[in-house]
């Protein structure tokens, strides 16, 4: 009797702990922060985070389609605006919770200098970015590329990865010499971690707003409003910028 | 459709004639081989041939990026051959499309060489044939079903790939976007409409391939 009453507690303990689960999609560019600011996450709370990383619009898609997320950390501000308007996000629940910064980065420590000169030098035969169709990062690169009226004659030499993640993938593997991508990719506790970059100036490109959002799935449960309320506290928003984003 | 996605077709189609007749003249001597030898290396061969039925392109796809990149083994030769790096080229995506199709190429070519058996061509010795002259006219003949289901699936496999291309592609229009990158994209940003006509196409068009290979090839169906 008394092993099969521990059994039963046992069960709505782990039921109550699985209650606690909070499902998150998270923008490719933010994989590490997260990674780290979940473990705090957890450590501090008690609840779990469960993290899904991709390319923003896949996961509208997804969302769109019944996905069992509760909460998206977006690459941009339109896809949660949708999402609210929609009536798949909770209304008044957005914030931008990173500012994303544009690097053009090399595994090369020699190839990219200060100034983005290489650009116009033209010392390469790939430059990697993420598709501009579906990703932030990649309107953003083709963006500063056009004012600073090089697109036309890099255009043949652009390969892009289907995200930002992949975009990286390029680069580090040499395959392509350098790349657009996200300054959170390459930045580690304050500095870069390896190869060379240029930070591309802020009035080059419109500045990356990643907003996150409820989702309607998430609307009651405690745990994903501790965490939305976690990455605004101090400590997510150190590490958040530990890894070159900028805060609102 | 628009241009985009006619060149994303047509490039498709082409990708898929060039895997198609290089996998016929490089499957059917191994297909050979695996239906003849005795060897014991029979057994390492046809898993190695069989391996990417049953890896995910990631796999594959993350080690061809890695192996053809410029500290990779195969880009070590290729630039050292003067043919540069082969990710984000058609040559590239040409031999990755030729690893990942084999299987569906040599097997079923494989099945029909060994279905023949010893008899047909010892019969074609004593009336002094060569080997070679044996197996032009007597065992591809009567491999013919073989030869034509592997075409048509190793056609089809091709036009269907999707992972590895994404991988090692890096969506060049013209050269490396193929029509089911050409319909990922357009899902990605939302255009529905889009890839709805690109995907039911591509559903038709396979659905119209395998009908064509079951209804003159019934015999394909006990072996696939």
């Amino acid at each position: 009797m008394s092993r099969l009453s521990l059994l039963a507690a046992l069960l709505l303990a782990s039921i109550a702990a699985h209650a606690d689960e909070v499902s998150v999609a998270v923008a490719a560019n933010f994989t590490a922060p997260m990674q780290q600011i979940a473990a705090l996450f957890e450590k501090d709370s008690g609840h779990k985070a469960s993290l899904a990383f991709g390319a923003t619009g896949k996961f509208y898609a997804q969302i769109a389609n019944g996905a069992p997320f509760e909460i998206l950390l977006a690459a941009d501000d339109e896809t949660p605006v949708k999402l609210e308007k929609e009536g798949l996000g909770v209304a008044g629940s957005r914030f931008t919770y990173a500012v994303g910064k544009l690097v053009l980065w090399s595994a090369n420590a020699d190839l990219v200098d200060g100034a983005g000169a290489v650009l116009k030098t033209g010392n390469f035969k790939h430059l990697a970015l993420a598709n501009p169709k579906a990703a932030p990062y990649g309107a953003a690169a083709i963006e500063a590329m056009t004012k600073l009226g090089v697109l036309a004659e890099l255009q043949p030499r652009i390969v892009q990865g289907e995200n930002i993640s992949q975009a990286h993938q390029f680069v580090v593997s040499g395959n392509a010499e350098l790349g657009f991508v996200a300054l959170s990719q390459v930045y580690k506790d304050g500095k870069l971690a390896n190869g060379s970059m240029w930070a591309v100036p802020a009035n080059l490109y419109a500045p990356i707003l990643q907003d996150a959002v409820l989702l309607a799935k998430g609307r009651d449960k405690p745990a994903a409003a501790a965490l939305l309320a976690y990455l605004k506290g101090d400590k997510a928003r150190a590490i958040i910028k530990s890894y070159g984003y900028e805060l609102r | 459709m628009d241009h985009a996605d006619l060149a994303a077709v047509w490039l498709t189609l082409k990708l898929a004639i060039v895997v198609t007749a290089l996998l016929m003249i490089i499957g059917t001597p191994i297909a050979w081989w695996l239906a003849r030898t005795r060897s014991r290396l029979k057994g390492v061969i046809g898993a190695l041939v069989a391996l990417p039925l049953v890896l995910p392109p990631t796999v594959i796809g993350f080690y061809l990026l890695v192996a053809m990149g410029p500290n990779g083994p195969v880009g070590h030769l290729t630039q050292s051959l003067g043919l540069g790096l082969l990710p984000f080229t058609f040559p590239g995506l040409v031999i990755a499309s030729v690893f990942y199709s084999l299987p569906f190429v040599v097997q079923p070519i494989q099945n029909a060489f060994e279905a023949i058996g010893e008899r047909p061509l010892e019969v074609a010795a004593t009336l002094r044939a060569s080997p070679w002259d044996a197996f032009w006219s007597v065992a591809v003949p009567l491999a013919r079903p073989g030869f034509l289901s592997g075409a048509i699936l190793g056609f089809a496999h091709t036009v269907g790939e999707f992972g590895i291309v994404l991988m090692i592609g890096g969506n060049i229009p013209d050269k490396t976007r193929v029509v089911s990158v050409q319909i990922y994209d357009h899902v990605e940003a939302l255009e529905y409409g889009s890839a709805h006509w690109l995907a039911g196409g591509m559903v038709l068009f396979c659905f119209a391939v395998l009908l064509a290979l079951y209804t003159w090839n019934p015999s394909r169906r006990q072996t696939l």
